[in-house]
């Protein structure tokens, strides 16, 4: 048995024991909401955790679930929803699983959401639902906010325990879509569109489906397992994939429209070309992306090192460069892979990690060191040209940028040596233009975007619509999605009218 | 343990891409032809392919495609065995699947009409030069190719490249077959002569690459070189295969794999070639005791 941080059985019985005098009343004041202890979730032991990849927080238990939601105040105008990128009737589902109506509730997050149990994981709900919710803002405390992501998260994977999570679908069309990419904004635009009774393709370019899912977040923030079930509730509602396909190159866009007889396509390849930080040294052994690090241990079976061919990096010393969720997946699978000592290096201070806060705490927890307002500005090598260190340069924080937050201005002068003999780079992607070079007529944005059409999602070819990240640049997985069903909005409609 | 099933040869998979015909170019250089009916109508000379031969813990490895036919649905490959990856691949046979091979990557070869072009292909790098030199052949250039191996028996696609070419010259390290020496002799030989080349085209391993673009560059020659770097996805995502062209970050995968010769730091690129080389050793000699011992296992039970 793991041991835990917090123990589920103790948890569950302070839940059942709050359960029991809540239901002993008539009717709950918005008094008595606002006096429900927040709900949290089990959590593996950080020391032990830290060696293995076991995912790290564990699902509610049911009376958590229940307890958690009867926190809600419904408010008459719900800012939550208004938080949600797509849109979800938090109040609704909240309701139903307070009153114990499960599926119902399962249901209500489905009208706006096709992968609950992806998005309850991994969106930033603290900067989206739970920002604005008035519990938190009552407590002064985000962190106080009903758990929403944690409530979506238990329905997601109640409803998979059940074993009926699959969507209807509409009598065969006798349309085919092309949906290019297995991540989240085409898992969305499958399913959508599958549901109209469309015969949908998802081409796949790596030998495993998921995109970001698969390659970028580790087992132990979103349990593969998760996302092998959602694959498998779109196989079984007939969708098909076809991995090692990559348009643009295995067959070219155009010709799946022109030539294979599909009726649309939807573009939703995401970023996937890492930026360097233009400093002395990234050429030297052992400075590597974030993409690639996680590449190696998640798509290719690094984190199971007796098995994989795909050789990991000896790391003893890492110094990873990023504040956000990828720097914090790097830095945690260094751990879990044998670092002993891994330090983040952050140009700005905490406040402002567009890193999820829980990461951010969880990776506190797992012994990882943190330095605030500091940035390598170079890497240095020995003379087999193997990385030994990197020099730091200290920040202070100066006047808010554009993006309103306190801009980082450099201290001259305050450096300093890191040993390491690994860096990880995780400061974002770029388009990928594996697609894109490939696809005459398709207009991009300087950067490489695809440009499409706010309302719609077309880009400048008919019948291809795009989404996600190759169309935002590297932003979250609920905001891909959003983009997918906006898409598959249009598909469907465009097709209709066929 | 699906690796140790398919080195032990009795369990491959089933399903994915059939072997059609598969030769030994020489003692340790295997010939494949394989089932990619797209691969082989998309396919471009100087674009490469990445193949698995364990979906769930294979390493993806590139390789670049020798041949393809698109009317019988083919692309060739050729590789040496030199890791514990293309050591299982040796053990496939004809009717055997590699469950993964997708491409065509990387772009292909800037083929035009550039006049004399020589084509320096050392060991395994004749493989990716011969489509090229087809290619060129068939814009109406003079194509002079340059064959550098080790010794005789490691020289491949002698016969091939005799047929496409207009002049052929082989240099072997200790002199076995053709010139003794390296293939710069030859080549700074035709780059004083007159005319000089157009064109160079450099594949082999990258120390035959750096001292083909030094060779060239005094003459004012325009050289290119097809960079091997390390790779893990091959579609641009991970950027381990990065090399320095003209101090600039470039990607081989969807930059390259070709590149101005005179511009590559090819000594970093050398380094960074052996980032792993302690794991790649390990791995290989784990693999050729196991093969050793089920061997052995196998002789004892027919004993």
């Amino acid at each position: 048995m793991p041991r835990f941080h917090r123990d589920p059985q103790i948890l569950n019985n302070e839940a059942l024991e709050i359960l029991e005098g809540l239901q002993a009343k008539a009717a709950l004041t918005p008094k008595d909401r606002m006096a429900i202890p927040l709900q949290k979730p089990a959590v593996l032991d950080p020391l032990e955790r830290s060696q293995w990849q076991d995912e790290v927080e564990k699902t509610y238990t049911p009376a958590q679930a229940v307890v958690e939601s009867m926190r809600c105040l419904h408010c008459k105008n719900p800012n939550c929803v208004k938080g949600c990128p797509v849109g979800i009737d938090i109040p609704g589902f909240l309701k139903a699983t307070a009153e114990g109506e499960f599926q119902k509730a399962v249901d209500t997050i489905k009208e706006s959401s096709l992968l609950p149990a992806i998005c309850g994981r991994v969106c930033p709900q603290e900067r989206q639902c739970q920002e604005n919710c008035m519990i938190g803002k009552a407590h002064k405390d985000v962190g106080q906010s009903v758990a929403i992501g944690k409530v979506e998260r238990f329905l997601a994977d109640w409803e998979r325990s059940q074993g009926h999570s699959g969507l209807e679908v509409k009598p065969e069309s006798g349309h085919k879509v092309a949906v290019i990419g297995s991540g989240p904004a085409g898992l969305v635009v499958a399913a959508d569109c599958r549901r109209e009774g469309h015969e949908v393709h998802v081409f796949e370019a790596l030998h495993k489906l998921g995109g970001v899912l698969r390659y970028g977040i580790p087992e132990f923030r979103l349990p593969k397992s998760v996302v092998d079930g959602q694959i498998e509730t779109l196989k079984k509602m007939g969708v098909h994939f076809h991995t090692d396909y990559i348009v643009g190159r295995t067959r070219k866009l155009q010709d799946l429209l022109d030539k294979d007889g599909f009726g649309a396509a939807f573009i939703g390849v995401g970023a996937g070309l890492p930026i360097f930080m233009g400093i002395p040294g990234e050429d030297y052994v052992g400075v590597c992306t974030a993409n690639e690090y996680l590449t190696r241990a998640n798509l290719m079976g690094g984190i199971n090192p007796g098995h994989s061919d795909t050789p990991m990096y000896r790391s003893k010393k890492v110094v990873v460069l990023g504040g956000g969720n990828v720097a914090m997946d790097s830095c945690r699978m260094a751990k879990r892979l044998g670092a002993e000592e891994v330090t983040v290096l952050y140009r700005r201070s905490r406040q402002e990690m567009p890193a999820r806060r829980e990461e951010v705490e969880h990776a506190f927890e797992e012994g990882i060191r943190f330095c605030f307002l500091e940035n390598a500005c170079a890497i240095n090598a020995d003379e087999n040209e193997r990385v030994k260190s990197v020099t730091v340069q200290r920040y202070k924080l100066g006047e808010p940028d554009a993006s309103g937050r306190r801009r980082p201005v450099p201290i001259e002068g305050d450096t300093y040596e890191l040993e390491c003999d690994t860096v990880l780079i995780a400061i974002g992607n770029s388009s990928n233009p594996l697609l894109t070079t490939a696809t005459p007529g398709l207009e991009l944005n300087a950067k490489g975007n695809v440009i499409v059409d706010q309302e719609t999602g077309q880009t400048s070819l008919e019948r291809v619509y795009a989404g996600g990240d190759i169309v935002l640049g590297a932003a979250t997985v609920i905001l891909a999605m959003g983009e997918g069903r906006r898409a598959a909005r249009s598909i469907n409609k465009l097709l209709a009218e066929k | 343990m699906a690796n140790l099933e398919s080195i032990v040869g009795k369990v491959t998979p089933r399903e994915g891409y059939e072997i059609l015909t598969k030769e030994y170019l020489s003692e340790n250089v295997v010939r494949m032809r394989v089932r990619a009916p797209e691969i082989a109508r998309e396919r471009r000379p100087g674009q490469f392919i990445i193949v698995q031969t364990d979906v769930d813990y294979g390493e993806r490895v590139p390789l670049t495609i020798a041949d393809a036919n698109s009317e019988e649905g083919w692309i060739a490959m050729i590789f040496q065995i030199v890791g514990k990856t293309t050591e299982e691949m040796s053990h496939f046979e004809v009717g055997d699947y590699f469950p993964v091979v997708s491409g065509p990557l990387g772009k292909p070869t800037d083929l035009e009409k550039f006049g004399r072009v020589v084509a320096v292909g050392g060991g395994i790098g004749l493989a990716p030069l011969y489509p090229i030199v087809q290619g060129l052949k068939a814009l109406g250039n003079h194509v002079t190719v340059i064959a550098g191996a080790r010794n005789k028996g490691l020289l491949i696609l002698e016969e091939e490249m005799r047929a496409v070419a207009d002049e052929y010259i082989v240099m072997t390290d200790d002199g076995s077959y053709g010139r003794k020496g390296l293939v710069t002799h030859p080549l700074k030989e035709l780059c004083e002569a007159d005319p000089k080349p157009d064109m160079v085209i450099a594949i082999g391993p990258p120390v035959m690459m750096k001292f083909c673009a030094l060779t060239t560059k005094p003459y004012g020659v325009h050289t290119l070189a097809s960079l091997n770097t390390l790779m893990v996805d091959g579609t641009g995502m991970c950027g381990c295969c990065r090399v320095s062209v003209d101090g600039k970050i470039r990607f081989v995968c969807v930059d390259g794999p070709e590149f101005d010769a005179h511009l590559v730091d090819f000594d970093n690129m050398i380094k960074r070639l052996s980032a792993f080389t302690e794991q790649e050793s390990e791995a290989r000699d784990a693999t050729c005791r196991f093969r050793a011992m089920v061997k052995e296992m196998q002789e004892a039970s027919e004993l």
